[in-house]
């Protein structure tokens, strides 16, 4: 596992505890995973994904994530209903790991109060978390 | 003593290394309450001869040199030489499940080449490395399309399959609140489907040979079950069928499952026996037991390892897709070996001979006048209703060892006086004629 | 200098099964056809052969005998893998259970032609009953994992039988993955509780959770750390005093025979692994069997059909109206239980005397290994003692990594990140088959690989180096996967 220092953390999108990132593009957000989690959770080999339409509250399980020995739960960083999944991660689930901002994005949601946004964590704070959690 | 090598002087040296005065010191954790100072009350300790000697006494009480027309789940197939020497090797005995890939390769690369045989035997994408035996497959098998079928809480059991399956069926679905049905058979002993509201089913559960021994008509059910939403799903107790049968794969099934101890394994008395477990790559994340694929080492070489754990129970614990661990691996070594030695060739003729040896038998019943009240297809075993009185006689035969077909209405009350009989390679023209004319004497 | 068993020599390459044989080859002695042709099936019933290679017969011989020498075995060497009893396996008993009134029953047969394999299980069910303690036994479970869910089955039967439906069960975070897996088949669902800082379970924990709505509580014992539960009568009478059942994981019990009496600790339901304990081999992932054993008053429940003595005749009974009902087509795995009969009336009393050494060897290997390895639990063990790479952290080595160099050394790892409430935990069950000098070279082994951990790290993370292969990539193999040829 790397150090803090050589993980990302861009200062575009938002954090939550349990290591979800979002980020609100034209009124609809994008969530994925952040560098710690995907690097604590190793190669990633199956995303499963909802499906478009359905609705989640904040802290919902919303998927998995797999690698070849662990299950870890997917947890909604924000309410709303999935408009969209990104199903490149079923042939390729590695993106989740190779670029966890970018093509590895997992659902797109609509959110149900953009307010939430506020509750999750800035870069700075996240990476304070991270460091008094290792 | 037997098995532990220790001297005295070994136990000494080792309890002064562990800083324990005597062996009693090291479970001074167990509370006095919860101790036997008493000892265990056991027989003395027999030495290999007088073990081997008790042995063949309770083996000479057993049903040896029995002549068997009866299968019903657990049939007598000759099994080659090098089957069972190939299986006696000792690393493939002696060895744990294969979590330690590296020097496992063994075990890895033969369940892999099992899967790919039993999916090739049943027409389906993808094969499990075994479950403990049909019947707790039928049970597994109708769990997973409930998993599939997420908003379901029903599935159907043809009347048709073995009983005993059956019975395994209501015992691991009465604590989950899913509801088991049974679907009723005809005159034909083919089950009905007609009268079922198949929308509401999970999944739907046919036996093909079915315990009478009949071959359901598989393709136009797997059609209505399918485009009802269900999983159509197959039972067997004989895969030799499938040797000059259509596959359940072929005929549209979802999952097929069945006991596949005819595949180079003894009866032994009931167990252990094959699970066997295949079905269509779409639902490979649902299905339950271990799965060996292929890959590759550090060097670029080919190599086998358990993969698709994350179903399993020692990482999803509660929410495992089931809770089984070890299976019945060395009973698919078995299988695979059979299957290997006997190949394209030598299985089709094998199940050819099956089918002879009983409509062989079929005729010569027949031209006695016992006939089979179900007419279509059977692989190597038929129902024949048997004359009023043939109970006396067929004990008579038992105390001559011959167990002239197993009756059946214990489980079908409606099928009193109805016997199913069973013929296979070992069974001799001139046994199966002496059969014959002995159940009508 | 000591010599380890690990070496290497010429290892065959072998195809798979199908990149072999010919079109046409038969490898097996097709019986001489002496019935007349069946009449044609026609197209609507007739399949193809199915699509198998076709091989003589010494091609199947070199292909197995090949693949056979890929693998190791307990007869292979020292095979330490916790939990799992990795002890010797007995040759008589093999050639028992291939007796031909044993091996070759039909088991229809009517009771009066099967006395044997009926006296058989019977009688073994009453060593078995000794053994533990219990009262009541059926040996119809297939495996650990059966007996446990049969064992789920009548405490979920014992609640109904009050009138209660009990919907949750008390699962400690030291337990195996298949006791949660097994709960929830019954439509429990698991309460977890976390053992203290000696390893082992609270009186206070269970109790904070233990009320009218908890169905009974499932425990290893003695732990998966190794450790036995001290606690646990305090912990049975807890639950009991809330109508909950005790169940006992039996998995450990080749710490505690002629030791322990799991009636007097406070078990109401356990099961037992003959695949562990009573010394069947598990042949590389089963057939194994895991019988079930209960108080007296939950006999009723047992699986059917059970094996019931009238004077000196023995028959099987289905008629047990309160019965969780049948758990295997016929009657379990009688082949295995042959193995673990035999194996009972070959040490008889001594069976004591094989879970004193197997506790002996485990401490011997912790207080060897201790000053070299991170001990978990720095006190007593039982028969398997709790590591972990702790002390490795600096040097990036990780528990794989020693583990993957033990096999260069001729030895099966342990298990490994097992429980799971130690990090990086590796596992060691020497079990009491193994001599002190094959334990010596193993403990001397151990440390060489700690050493290079320090000196030459690159030879961990190689390892195995004389393996057939190489570590595999079980990333590959779960993202595309790929399941017959």
């Amino acid at each position: 596992m790397k150090e803090l220092s050589d993980l990302k953390f861009p200062a575009d999108v938002r954090y939550a505890a349990d290591h979800e990132w979002a980020k609100i593009v034209n009124g609809v957000a994008r969530v994925g995973i952040s560098d710690f989690a995907q690097d604590q959770l190793g190669d990633i080999t199956f995303v499963e994904l909802p499906q478009v339409g359905d609705t989640f509250g904040k802290g919902d399980e919303f998927g998995t994530l797999e690698s070849t020995k662990a299950v870890s739960e997917l947890i909604a960083p924000l309410s709303g209903e999935v408009v969209a999944v990104n199903e490149a991660l079923e042939d390729n689930p590695a993106l989740v790991n190779g670029e966890p901002y970018e093509g590895g994005w997992i659902i797109e949601v609509r959110p149900e109060d953009p307010a939430e946004m506020n509750d999750l964590m800035d870069r700075d704070a996240y990476v304070e978390m991270l460091k008094n959690q290792s | 003593m037997r098995y532990v090598p220790h001297t005295e002087d070994d136990i000494r040296a080792m309890l002064d290394v562990v800083g324990a005065p005597d062996l009693d010191a090291l479970f001074a954790s167990i509370p006095a309450g919860a101790r036997r100072p008493e000892g265990l009350n056991l027989p003395e300790a027999l030495t290999e001869m007088e073990l081997t000697a008790h042995m063949s006494a309770l083996a000479g009480a057993g049903g040896q040199g029995f002549q068997v027309y009866a299968g019903a789940g657990s049939y007598e197939h000759f099994v080659p030489a090098a089957v069972g020497y190939l299986l006696g090797r000792s690393e493939f005995v002696t060895a744990y499940t294969p979590y330690q890939p590296e020097i496992s390769q063994g075990t890895l690369q033969a369940i892999y080449e099992y899967q790919t045989l039993v999916s090739r035997l049943l027409g389906f994408e993808a094969a499990n490395a075994s479950m403990y035996d049909g019947a707790t497959a039928l049970a597994e098998a109708l769990l997973m399309s409930l998993r599939i079928n997420k908003k379901k809480t029903k599935v159907a059991v043809s009347r048709a399959i073995h009983p005993n399956y059956r019975k395994v069926v209501e015992t691991y679905f009465r604590p989950t609140g899913y509801e088991v049905v049974e679907l009723p058979f005809d005159g034909a002993g083919r089950t009905v489907l007609d009268g079922m509201n198949l929308a509401d089913l999970a999944g739907l559960a046919v036996g093909s040979p079915n315990f009478f021994g009949v071959v359901e008509d598989l393709g136009p059910m797997a059609a209505k079950v399918r485009d009802a939403g269900a999983l159509f799903i197959t039972s067997f107790t004989e895969p030799l069928a499938y040797g000059v049968f259509k596959n359940p794969g072929s005929l549209g099934a979802d999952i097929a499952c069945g006991e596949g101890q005819s595949l180079g394994l003894p009866r032994s008395f009931g167990g252990p026996g094959l699970g066997m477990f295949a079905t269509l790559m779409k639902h490979i994340r649902n299905i339950p037991g271990r799965l060996v694929g292929r890959t590759h080492d550090l060097s670029g070489r080919r190599g086998f390892v358990l993969t698709l754990s994350t179903r399993e129970q020692h990482i999803r614990r509660e929410k495992a897709v089931s809770n089984i661990c070890t299976n019945n691996s060395l009973c698919a070594l078995a299988a695979a070996m059979y299957m290997a030695s006997a190949g394209s060739t030598g299985l089709a003729a094998l199940a050819r001979q099956n089918r002879d040896k009983a409509e062989y038998l079929k005729g010569r019943l027949a031209e006695k006048g016992l006939v089979s009240p179900f007419p279509g297809p059977t692989f190597n075993e038929f129902v024949v209703k048997m004359p009023q009185g043939f109970e006396a006689r067929w004990k008579e035969l038992l105390g001559q060892k011959i167990m002239a077909g197993l009756p059946i209405e214990r489980y079908y009350p409606e099928l009193a006086g109805h016997y199913l009989f069973c013929a296979t390679e070992v069974h001799s023209r001139e046994n199966l004629d002496r059969l014959a004319a002995e159940v009508t004497k | 200098m000591t010599v380890f068993p690990g070496d290497s020599g010429l290892i065959f390459n072998e195809p798979l099964l199908w990149e072999k044989g010919k079109k046409g080859r038969v490898g097996i002695s097709l019986p001489r056809p002496d019935v007349p042709e069946a009449a044609p099936l026609g197209d609507q019933w007739a399949g193809p052969a199915p699509d198998f290679p076709d091989l003589g017969e010494v091609d199947v011989v070199r292909h197995y005998t090949r693949l056979s020498q890929w693998n190791f075995g307990v007869d292979s060497g020292m095979y330490p893998l916790g939990s799992c009893t990795m002890k010797y396996n007995p040759k008589i008993n093999e050639r028992m259970a291939a007796l031909p009134g044993l091996a070759d029953v039909h088991p229809l047969l009517p009771e009066e032609y099967v006395q044997g394999p009926l006296r058989l299980m019977y009688e073994l069910q009453n060593l078995l009953t000794e053994v533990t303690g219990m009262d009541a036994i059926s040996v119809q479970p297939t495996a650990g994992a059966h007996g446990e869910l049969a064992g789920m089955l009548v405490i979920h039967a014992y609640h109904r039988s009050n009138g209660e439906k009990r919907s949750r069960i008390i699962v400690p975070d030291t337990a195996h993955g298949t006791n949660p897996a097994s709960a929830a088949l019954c439509g429990m669902e698991p309460l977890g509780i976390q053992s203290n800082d000696q390893g082992i379970l609270p009186v206070e924990a269970v109790a904070a959770v233990m009320d009218e709505s908890v169905a009974g509580i499932m425990v290893t014992n003695p732990n998966t750390l190794g450790l036995f539960e001290e606690n646990f009568q305090k912990i049975a009478q807890v639950v009991h005093s809330k109508g909950g059942l005790v169940y006992c994981d039996g998995a450990n019990m080749n710490a505690i025979m002629g030791i322990a009496h799991l009636g007097r600790l406070g078990v109401d339901v356990m099961h037992l692994n003959l695949h562990k304990t009573f010394s069947t081999p598990h042949g590389g992932g089963g057939p194994g069997s895991g019988p079930v054993l209960v108080r007296k008053h939950l006999e009723k429940f047992l699986p059917v059909p059970r094996i019931v003595k009238d004077g000196d005749r023995y028959r099987l009974s289905d008629d047990f109206p309160d019965s969780i009902g049948r758990l295997h087509a016929f009657y379990g795995n009688f082949g295995v239980m042959i193995k673990a009969y035999s194996y009972i009336m070959t040490l008889g009393k001594d069976l004591k005397k094989a879970s004193q050494v197997a506790v002996l060897n485990a401490n011997y290997i912790k207080e060897q290994l201790k000053s070299v390895l991170h001990l978990a639990y720095d006190r007593p063990c039982m028969h398997e003692c709790v590591f972990s790479d702790k002390n490795q952290k600096d040097q990036k080595i990780t528990t794989l990594d020693m583990v993957k160099r033990l096999m260069d050394y001729g030895f099966h790892p342990p298990t490994i990140y097992f429980p799971l409430v130690v990090h990086g935990a590796i596992m060691i069950e020497p079990t009491e088959t193994e001599c002190k000098e094959d334990i010596d070279v193993f403990i001397e082994a151990f440390k060489s690989v700690v050493r290079e951990a320090l000196e030459d790290p690159e030879a961990l993370h190689r390892a195995p180096s004389r393996s057939k292969v190489r570590r595999l990539d079980e990333t590959a193999a779960a993202r595309k996967p790929c399941l017959i040829n």
